[in-house]
């Protein structure tokens, strides 16, 4: 039993927890985050897997990290520097290309190229889509209320919701509303005839989901791409200095500049709860620690169903979380290379290798990919999104040797037959021969190859079901039924026990948001 | 080279002393050739300018239900559009506000060209609904040229042989110039005097080289884009994107604008039926439209005693501008002026300028920002009707 | 010239005659104006082969909503008999579903596959009704015109929120919850059989070219949970549409068959009438199109006349056609190994759904354009419960079959396909029926292309327009103008294609009636000043 009470302990390193932790401890708080493995950031860590190359094993591209949070922790003095992807470049198997560059007029005329009206309508897309993405952040930036409620607080907020709605203009609440409930393929069909070009942008309409181009409801993510606009970043992605897991580093070290504890390799047995109340946790290892409050950033499966005893809470929730979807769909495979990939549409070393390329040659193939997931098994010819962190942070890798970084889908978690040894390196296989079909040289350069499966990320980084964004992203799982309708405002029926995961709103991928609104609400700082 | 240069970079490159390009549309043009632009100016109005205005966008509108296309997208009738005509006109979206401007030729019974600020193939493609028409886009096909000034008809009939006196004011006329089938249209951006040439880009070397041959003796200079900017301000021509926002960029309503608030309002025939934003327009004529574009002059004087408190005479820009600066009446803000330039011609500091509808008779009297030795200060101005120039030779 | 007529409605499918029913009946002179040569469009019944009936389009009448019904007192003209049992649902391994009027006999089905099942489908069902009544409440207006909130919408959004209210804060939220799930997702939460998943779940994808584990396919479920037990017409489905055109010629009404309206006549944005292909001009004081929207707005109305945001909008309204019909002329009844010589199970709905991932794999097949190599099935055998439909001791099964691709890959649809199509139809069967083939004395097979001709209804879409969440609600058929009206004064839209409509439930008729009705009560309103 430690000497004192914490005022705070937060559940789980990850950048969730991290940032969570920093706004208390920034608040005057004491707050103990207790982190599983042996660094910080959960699913956003970089480590040296192979000597001399480093990896940002899981999450690997950084795009929606709020400003906010980087200008309130501070965190560009605790070493964070996020560097711009300039450009996405799609192989196409004809040997042609298509690829949209920093530049709004090369962008054009390379779209020119492939259609003329598709460069026209690109430009009319993208600033319908800023539009869009401005009408959306304040909804991404608010604590959901509760449509049932009639508490002053809530009716307050759905009312402010309300009009926001209405000062957007039926022309965008319509287009708002068909992105929220159309298929990316659909959505886009109406804008471009370019296939190549619908492909590659509903694949990040389809990036941590387990959906297709062609299901309803990818059409949304299209958005994201758009938000970074808002807060002054042009480009939509970026990359983080040192990978990944220098954006949990300089968390942690702001938090730790707070006075917040990290203390790593402590796995939490289970919240203590006495009377309905948390009032702190037991560790494997049989250490406890008090506190009078306890968060949880961890999806909600374990929040609820792993830390805590059933008997503590009630059936609807115990239903509601057994029910939340969260089918992992995606791996990751990290590539030590001697050389450049050399892609026969764009021979030698160019500027699309300082940007992302994307295996997504049509909707058909993105779509034929989730189909084979669909039934249990991985993609043959699964879609990729890889950069090569080397080309932008030479650091990443011994002189003239380079890191990729593929995301890969469709991998499901729930594979037939399960995971193993065999159909981990059969699911490697099958990226590899997926890019070399572009790349012919792939194969030649490989120095070491890390492959990280779904049940891989449960293991290692404890994210169930190996889902990156703790749960679907689906209509029915988001804003005030994250993760479930009774407790989507990042509180639990155990009193002073708190969520502030990915599976909280407005979820997945490295924004810091969940963290932060959680931080907010106990902090009582949201009315 | 990433961005695109048109069929002349050859001849202008060398030309470009100072290497001052700027972009247009994804190209590069020169903002003036020489050290200064000061003569390139002056070549406008007082000799022949040759202008390199490749960037803009042309489509060819071809087939029987041409006119109908054109005619349901722009706001000028061009039903009434003969054949050798060109009509200026703004098109609008449903709501009314301009997209864009330029102009439509006619240059056959079935066949049209437009020139665009903007991309405008796919608008163009939406409204061909059930209509039996092509619209080819031939921006990259057809060079073009403007040779701008009092010469300009000496230059331009000499290298076509062929005499242009009877090529009136806004009309155009097929022609050969060094063997290269052209037309040639009485159109320009300067307010003068001028022609506009098109031509089919793998000639456009050739175009080039007999026009700067035989316009030598008439004073033809190549002149780049710091030249035309002004020109343009004293013809009191807009630009889009800097005296307008085009609305399908515009994010916010107030940012748009109707034909009517941009001096436009006898471009918009609302006797004709079923175009692209009439209703809307119908309505705003009704209810008057709340803002106007109107010229500003800046009083010397006053500019003078803005100065004099620094001890300085006035500081006039050498360029336009165009960056927006508040106008105000006495009780406050009334209006903004978009660009702006010193006339060298007309020895005035001129302005476009937007303003609210009860402030924009000619003679009102307001203020216009300019910041003096880093501090803001207001100087007298009086609204104007434009252009602000305007020689008999414009359309004569 | 004649006085113009009240209303000019164009198409005599249901929806176009409870239009015209509901205004012959507050005394307007209307004139209905059939392309075809006979009143029904997708609700007729028709003679394929000698003495051989189908109901080509729809099947069922129980979707009807029963205040059409009390309204213009079909229940004299027509008898509905209830279909009993519902669903005959076979595996492929010789079992069978069944679904009865009688919950226990249901439940007793349902526990052959699992009790658990069994156990939690009451539960299941009362979860679809307090949903459906959502969409119930919904359909009893028209939409209110989100983002903005008129004064008119009240009552709408008033009703709706007690509806929630009434159900309690859990309830409420279960119901917003459901609403945008795929059926799939859905039905795992309840149930483990795959053929009562398959069966239930078919039912929300009907008419879509969506596979059940796509969101919004929920809410096609519950759309046709709606209307009373299933049913059919006797005397065939064209039975019902002969009543509502006897009903309108009989209140002073006239219906004209092969009447193809060329054009609307639209002079200063005022729809003045119709102009027909053969040249006669009917002029009206409105004119209503039960047609759907895309041929009604980029094939009748003069384009000049519409906004071009509006225009873009009926333009990329999804139809796609994802259904065909295939008609079996029959000299005995087949032999379904699963029904195990109960002739009785097949008086109902006969469903080869027997999984999810059939019906998903089916869809698979589809979105690559082709037919699917198991399409899901509902088969019907009308001649088991009414003489009508076959002559003596024969019998005729008529076929829904999906998936059938408008946008047929390769050369498209040609008699090759339809052939293939048709194969298909029977091959499937005869994996439940060994002794299908050796009866079927004739067959008949409606294409999507066919079915596009033959109904008039943009690529064969039964629906006029995809049923999923972005073309629901206040967005169907496009968003701003879900309240029947259309950018034109005085032109009305009564069609599937607005909001309320897929299938033969005559809301969209009712609606329609009654905002048209509401806005003469008004002198047609402002709309007409406005224009001025």
């Amino acid at each position: 039993m430690s000497a004192s009470t914490y005022d705070a302990i937060v559940i789980g390193g990850g950048h969730n927890g991290l940032v969570n932790a920093a706004y208390l401890a920034r608040a005057g708080k004491r707050v103990l985050v207790l982190e599983r493995r042996h660094v910080v950031g959960g699913a956003a860590v970089t480590e040296e897997v192979h000597p001399g190359f480093k990896y940002s094993v899981c999450s690997y591209v950084v795009s929606l990290l709020r400003p906010e949070i980087i200008r309130d922790l501070d965190l560009s003095r605790h070493g964070l520097e996020i560097l711009p992807l300039e450009s996405t470049m799609t192989p196409m198997p004809n040997g042609d290309y298509l690829a949209r560059w920093a530049d709004r007029d090369q962008t054009r005329r390379e779209l020119y190229r492939h259609s003329p009206r598709d460069a026209d309508a690109y430009d009319d897309f993208g600033s319908l889509m800023y539009q869009l993405a401005f009408a959306v952040k304040p909804i991404l930036e608010m604590i959901p209320p509760d449509p049932t409620s009639v508490s002053v607080r809530d009716l307050r907020a759905l009312f402010r919701l309300g009009r926001h709605f209405q000062s957007l203009g039926a022309q965008r609440f319509h287009e708002l509303h068909k992105l929220m409930t159309m298929s990316a393929a659909d959505y886009l069909a109406e804008w471009f005839e370019t296939d190549v070009l619908k492909a590659t942008l509903s694949a990040s309409g389809i990036i941590g989901t387990f959906l297709g181009p062609r299901s309803p409801g990818t059409a949304y993510v299209l958005l994201h791409h758009y938000m970074g606009e808002l807060d002054g970043v042009f480009r939509a992605w970026g990359f983080a200095k040192g990978g990944t897991g220098a954006v949990s580093e300089a968390i942690a070290a702001s938090a730790q500049s707070f006075g917040a504890e990290v203390r790593l390799e402590s796995t939490v047995q289970e919240v203590t709860v006495r009377d309905g109340r948390a009032v702190g946790v037991v560790l494997q290892n049989g250490d406890e620690y008090a506190a009078k409050l306890v968060v949880s950033a961890l999806d909600p499966r374990r929040t609820f169903l792993g830390l805590l005893d059933r008997s503590h809470l009630p059936e609807d929730l115990l239903t509601d979380i057994e029910r939340f979807r969260i089918r992992g769909s995606s791996g990751k495979v990290n590539l030590a290379l001697d050389a450049l990939p050399d892609f026969t549409c764009l021979p030698g070393t160019g500027p699309h290798h300082r940007g992302a390329i994307s295996i997504s040659p049509s909707i058909d193939y993105l779509e034929r990919a989730y189909d084979d997931a669909k039934y249990g098994a991985f993609s043959r010819r699964p879609y990729v999104d890889m950069i090569m962190p080397s080309m932008i942070d030479p650091s990443m890798a011994p002189p003239g040797k380079h890191v990729m970084s593929c995301f890969v889908q469709y991998a499901p978690f729930a594979l037939n037959g399960g995971w193993s040894p065999e159909r981990r390196e059969a699911f490697g296989d099958a990226v590899i021969d997926a890019i070399a079909e572009y790349a012919p040289n792939l194969k030649d350069i490989i120095l070491h190859r890390q492959v990280v499966t779904p049940a891989d990320m449960e293991m290692e980084f404890g994210l169930t079901e190996g889902n990156i964004f703790h749960g679907e992203l689906a209509l029915n799982q988001l804003f005030f039924l994250r993760p479930t309708a009774e407790w989507a405002r990042y509180t639990t029926p155990i009193a002073g026990y708190y969520q502030c995961g990915s599976g909280t709103h407005p979820g997945g991928g490295i924004t810091g948001q969940p963290g932060r609104l959680a931080a907010l609400k106990i902090l009582g700082k949201l009315k | 080279m990433p961005l695109r240069t048109t069929p002349f970079h050859p001849r202008t490159a060398p030309l470009n002393q100072a290497q001052d390009w700027r972009r247009w549309s994804g190209f590069l043009v020169a903002s003036a050739y020489e050290l200064t632009h000061e003569r390139e100016y002056w070549a406008i109005r007082s000799a022949a300018a040759l202008l390199d205005v490749s960037p803009l966008y042309k489509y060819r509108v071809i087939g029987p239900d041409a006119g109908r296309l054109l005619d349901r997208v722009v706001t000028r009738n061009v039903a009434k559009c003969s054949v050798g005509q060109v009509m200026y006109t703004p098109w609008c979206d449903d709501d009314g506000k301009v997209m864009d401007d330029g102009t439509v030729a006619r240059l056959g019974d079935d066949v049209y060209r437009m020139t665009a600020a903007e991309p405008n193939l796919r608008w163009l493609h939406q409204h061909s609904r059930r209509l039996n028409v092509e619209v080819a886009d031939e921006s990259d096909a057809v060079a073009a040229l403007a040779v701008q000034g009092p010469n300009a008809r000496a230059v331009v009939s000499m290298a076509s042989e062929q005499d242009l006196a009877d090529l009136r004011f806004f009309r155009v006329t097929h022609a050969t110039i060094a063997g290269v089938a052209v037309t040639i249209s009485r159109t320009g951006y300067t307010g003068d005097l001028g022609y506009e040439i098109w031509i089919p880009q793998e000639g456009a070397r050739q175009v080039w080289d007999a026009l700067v041959r035989v316009g030598k003796p008439w004073g033809l200079t190549p002149a780049g884009m710091l030249a035309l900017d002004m020109a343009r301000i004293e013809a009191g021509l807009i630009l889009i994107d800097v005296d307008y926002v085009p609305a399908r960029r515009a994010i916010i309503e107030l940012r748009k604008s109707s034909p009517f608030e941009l001096n436009l309002a006898w471009t918009v025939k609302l006797d004709k039926s079923g175009f692209v934003g009439r209703p809307a327009l119908l309505a705003e004529r009704d209810r008057r439209p709340t803002w106007q574009l109107r010229g500003l002059a800046i009083e010397w004087e006053s500019l003078e005693e803005v100065y004099a408190e620094f001890r300085l005479p006035p500081q006039v820009p050498t360029a336009a501008w165009r960056v927006s600066r508040p106008v105000y009446a006495m009780g406050g803000q009334v209006g903004y002026a978009t660009s702006g330039c010193w006339s060298p011609l007309l020895k005035k500091y001129i302005t476009l300028a937007h303003l609210e509808a009860p402030y924009a008779a000619a003679g009102t009297e307001l203020m216009v920002e300019v910041t003096a030795e880093h501090r803001r200060r207001k100087a007298r101005a009086q609204v104007v009707d434009l252009p602000f120039f305007y020689p008999d030779r414009k359309r004569a | 010239m004649n006085a113009p007529y009240d209303a000019a409605i164009i198409g005599a499918g249901h929806n176009g005659l409870v239009t015209a029913a509901y205004l012959a009946r507050a005394g307007w002179r209307v004139m209905v104006l059939e392309a075809s040569d006979r009143v029904g469009g997708a609700t007729k019944t028709v003679e394929f082969a000698p003495g051989f009936k189908v109901n080509p389009g729809a099947h069922w009448a129980g979707a009807l909503d029963p205040s059409v019904l009390v309204d213009l007192q079909l229940h004299d003209a027509v008898t509905i008999i209830p279909a009993d049992p519902a669903v005959f649902a076979p595996t492929p391994d010789g079992k069978s579903l069944v679904f009865r009027s009688d919950l226990d006999a249901t439940l007793e089905s349902i526990r052959s596959f699992s009790s658990k099942d069994a156990e939690r489908w009451s539960r299941f069902n009362a979860l679809l009704d307090r949903a459906s009544g959502l969409l119930n409440v919904l359909y009893a207006s028209p939409p209110p015109e989100f983002p903005a909130v008129h004064l008119r919408d009240l009552p709408t959004l008033g009703r709706a929120a007690r509806y929630l209210k009434k159900l309690g804060r859990r309830e409420m939220m279960e119901v917003l919850r459901v609403l945008p799930m795929p059926v799939a997702a859905l039905l795992d939460e309840w149930f483990e059989t795959d053929v009562l998943k398959g069966t239930v779940g078919a039912s929300g994808i009907v008419g879509v070219m969506q596979g059940p584990m796509a969101a919004g396919t929920t809410a096609v479920l519950l759309h046709h949970e709606l209307g009373g037990a299933m049913g059919s017409v006797r005397g065939g489905l064209g039975e019902l549409t002969w009543a509502l055109a006897a009903m309108v010629r009989e209140r002073g009404g006239e219906v004209r068959t092969e009447a193809a309206v060329g054009e609307i006549a639209v002079r200063q944005g005022i729809a003045e009438g119709v102009v027909l292909e053969d040249g006669d001009e009917v002029r009206a004081k409105c004119v209503i199109s039960g047609i759907d929207p895309k041929k009604t707005f980029l094939d009748l109305v003069p384009a000049a006349s519409l906004g071009s945001t509006f225009l873009s909008r009926v333009e990329n309204i999804r139809f796609r056609g994802a259904c065909a019909r295939v008609h079996l002329a029959l000299d005995g009844l087949p032999t379904f190994t699963a029904a195990e010589g109960d002739q009785h199970v097949l008086r109902g709905a006969i469903s080869i759904s027997p999984s999810i991932e059939y019906l998903e794999r089916a869809y698979d097949d589809a979105k690559y354009g082709a037919i699917s190599t198991r399409p899901y099935l509902e088969a019907v055998i009308p001649s088991l419960v009414d003489d009508a439909f076959a002559p003596a001791g024969k019998h005729v099964m008529s076929v829904y079959a999906q998936y059938a691709p408008y946008h047929l890959g390769g050369v498209g649809w040609n008699a090759a396909a339809s052939q293939r199509l048709g194969d298909t139809v029977v091959d499937t069967l005869t994996e439940y029926a060994p002794d299908l083939p050796s009866k079927v004395l004739h067959r008949e097979v409606l294409t999507p292309v066919d079915l596009e001709q033959r109904f008039g209804v943009t690529e064969g879409s039964i629906n006029h327009g995809e049923l999923m969440l972005d073309q629901f609600f206040f967005s169907r058929p496009v968003a701003g103008h879900a309240d029947y009206r259309t950018p034109i004064h005085g032109l009305y839209l009564c069609g599937a294609g607005t909001h309320g409509g897929g299938g033969v439930n005559a809301i969209p008729g009712r609606n329609a009636a009654r905002v048209v009705l509401r806005d003469r009560a008004k002198g047609w309103g402002s709309r007409l000043r406005r224009q001025g």
